[in-house]
């Protein structure tokens, strides 16, 4: 029973925070541009407005155009709900290479909703968004192969417990540059843009009206506290602290993070196209070399006294590979 | 202290790719000497006592790497009016790639080499031959003269990480005549720009195929 409530709990957290990160970043904007800004509950009133409204639907769309949407929202909060947050939740082996693809699965999901409409531009919004999404989900199965090889566990809740060294900026740097990414956010698209043209995230949802918008406008912000949970659990150690600062600590570096990207629009223009790869593969790289550090950084993070106690090789040959 | 030495030669192995994936010549030149200024803080880190000959060859390395041939670049690139963007040969998606790989497969050879028990913990070797391919690469990847400089600088680099280790016995006149002669070599390369760029309004080491009376 109490497991039940527990994840009720969760569950509902999740769901009720997650519109207040886009709220954020959003007052972080105004406040560097100088305006008042719109109030930080925003997403909540547009979300409650797009539930009572109706659905207009085109009539050359099938039902994969609803269902695209709901099962994308579903699988992001599935992948919410593997994200440990202190003790108990769902843990198993592997979960990380399921939380992958659930990310992955919304993302179809929504281009396939997208590319229902049959309207020229959500084609090659959902043709931008999976293109972006090739590099960036490199880095991210990237990032989570380094913490799996430095905690030697495939199960997020222990993968995410992070020991201090040059491995975890680097991974920080590569997985914030994939929040960006992931979220459509400044340096890759514009999320206030109206040129449908340019739009990559937005230009996917234009045809959805009433509670579908909702459920998209929802999973987009719950996608973007998921990598702050992510980004948060992957830098910062956690697991040693007791559960209140625990708690304590995630929430203020999503506080920080949804303050980042906010500073990060207001001073950063958007990157043309064709530099947007060059920044992915950064990201890429960055998380590569997270990587390395996991595996080869026993070898070179070492004092020298450990070091010493290796000693010198006996008599080996000469190109010889060393175990 | 060897963390602190790893963090460093690290920090310049990031550096080459900075170098490689920079599209343009400021922030080229800016890396090069961002990363002579780091390796030359390195034979500081490496003894703890101090010496003197450690120390000058550190000061003149930080110096002539890090201020004296980015100025001289600098004004180079200011004289000749270029543009600055930089025509890569190889596209900076692929160097960073093949300098990252470089990179890693420095790190796995060096594991591979019968290094001196007091050098198997350190990243020298693997800094050293990293650098060295990445200069290689932008001396081949990218068509500007100047960003050839800057190709040729981080080759020094990596050699100079080598010579690190042996840097008790190398005399001072040594690292001093390889300053010397890389100041001379900018000069030589600069007054190049300048002919290259009055006879042909650009750059481009393309055009320098054809001999001509």
């Amino acid at each position: 029973m109490s497991l039940f409530i527990d994840t009720v709990l969760r569950l509902a957290g999740w769901l009720l925070l997650a519109p207040l990160i886009p709220g954020v970043i959003n007052k972080v904007k105004a406040w560097v541009a100088g305006r008042r800004g719109p109030p930080v509950f925003q997403l909540y009133y547009d979300l409650a407005k797009l539930w009572r409204k109706g659905v207009v639907l085109s009539h050359v769309v099938s039902p994969m155009h609803v269902a695209g949407v709901a099962v994308g929202w579903v699988a992001l909060v599935g992948a919410a709900m593997l994200l440990p947050l202190g003790e108990g939740g769902l843990a198993f082996r592997g979960d990380a290479i399921l939380f992958v693809y659930l990310l992955a699965v919304a993302r179809f999901c929504t281009a396939l909703a997208a590319l229902d409409t049959g309207s020229a531009f959500e084609g090659m919004g959902a043709a931008r968004e999976v293109s972006y999404a090739v590099l960036a989900e490199v880095a991210v199965i990237t990032g989570l192969v380094a913490l799996a090889v430095e905690s030697g566990s495939l199960s997020l809740s222990t993968m995410l417990t992070p020991s201090p060294g040059a491995g975890v900026a680097l991974l920080g740097a590569g997985l914030f540059i994939v929040l960006l990414a992931e979220n459509c956010r400044v340096p890759f698209d514009d999320p206030n843009t109206h040129l449908e043209l340019t739009m990559v995230h937005e230009v996917m949802v234009l045809d959805h009206s009433g509670p579908p918008l909702a459920a998209v406008l929802h999973g987009a912000s719950l996608k973007l506290l998921i990598f702050s949970v992510l980004l948060a659990e992957a830098v910062l150690p956690l697991g040693a602290m007791p559960a209140w600062a625990a708690a304590a600590a995630l929430a203020g570096a999503v506080l920080a993070i949804a303050i980042g990207v906010g500073l990060v629009e207001s001073f950063l223009a958007r990157f043309a196209f064709r530099r947007v790869p060059l920044l992915l593969t950064t990201a890429f790289l960055l998380c590569l070399f997270a990587l390395l550090t996991a595996w080869k950084g026993s070898e070179f993070g070492v004092t020298e006294s450990s070091v010493a106690e290796r000693g010198a090789p006996a008599a080996e040959p000469f190109f010889g590979w060393r175990p | 202290m060897s963390s602190n030495l790893n963090l460093l030669i690290g920090i310049a192995m990031g550096l080459n790719l900075v170098a490689l994936a920079s599209g343009r010549l400021p922030s080229l030149i800016r890396a090069a000497a961002m990363q002579g200024v780091v390796i030359g803080v390195l034979p500081l880190l490496m003894h703890s006592e101090f010496h003197w000959l450690v120390a000058a060859v550190s000061a003149g390395t930080v110096v002539v790497k890090g201020f004296v041939i980015p100025s001289l670049l600098q004004r180079a690139l200011r004289a000749a009016h270029i543009d600055r963007e930089m025509e890569p040969l190889i596209g900076f998606i692929p160097s960073l790639l093949l300098g990252a790989a470089a990179s890693i497969g420095a790190i796995g050879f060096a594991g591979a080499l019968p290094l001196r028990p007091e050098h198997a913990g350190v990243l020298l070797v693997p800094g050293a031959f990293a650098t060295v391919v990445c200069g290689f690469l932008l001396l081949m990847g990218r068509t500007k003269a100047i960003s050839q400089v800057c190709g040729y600088l981080l080759l020094e680099n990596g050699i100079f990480l080598f010579g690190l280790l042996l840097i008790r016995s190398t005399p001072l006149i040594v690292e001093a005549g390889i300053l010397l002669d890389l100041t001379v070599a900018v000069f030589v390369i600069g007054i190049i720009v300048d002919r290259i760029q009055r006879e042909f309004d650009t750059l481009d080491t393309r055009k320098l195929t054809a001999l001509r009376e």
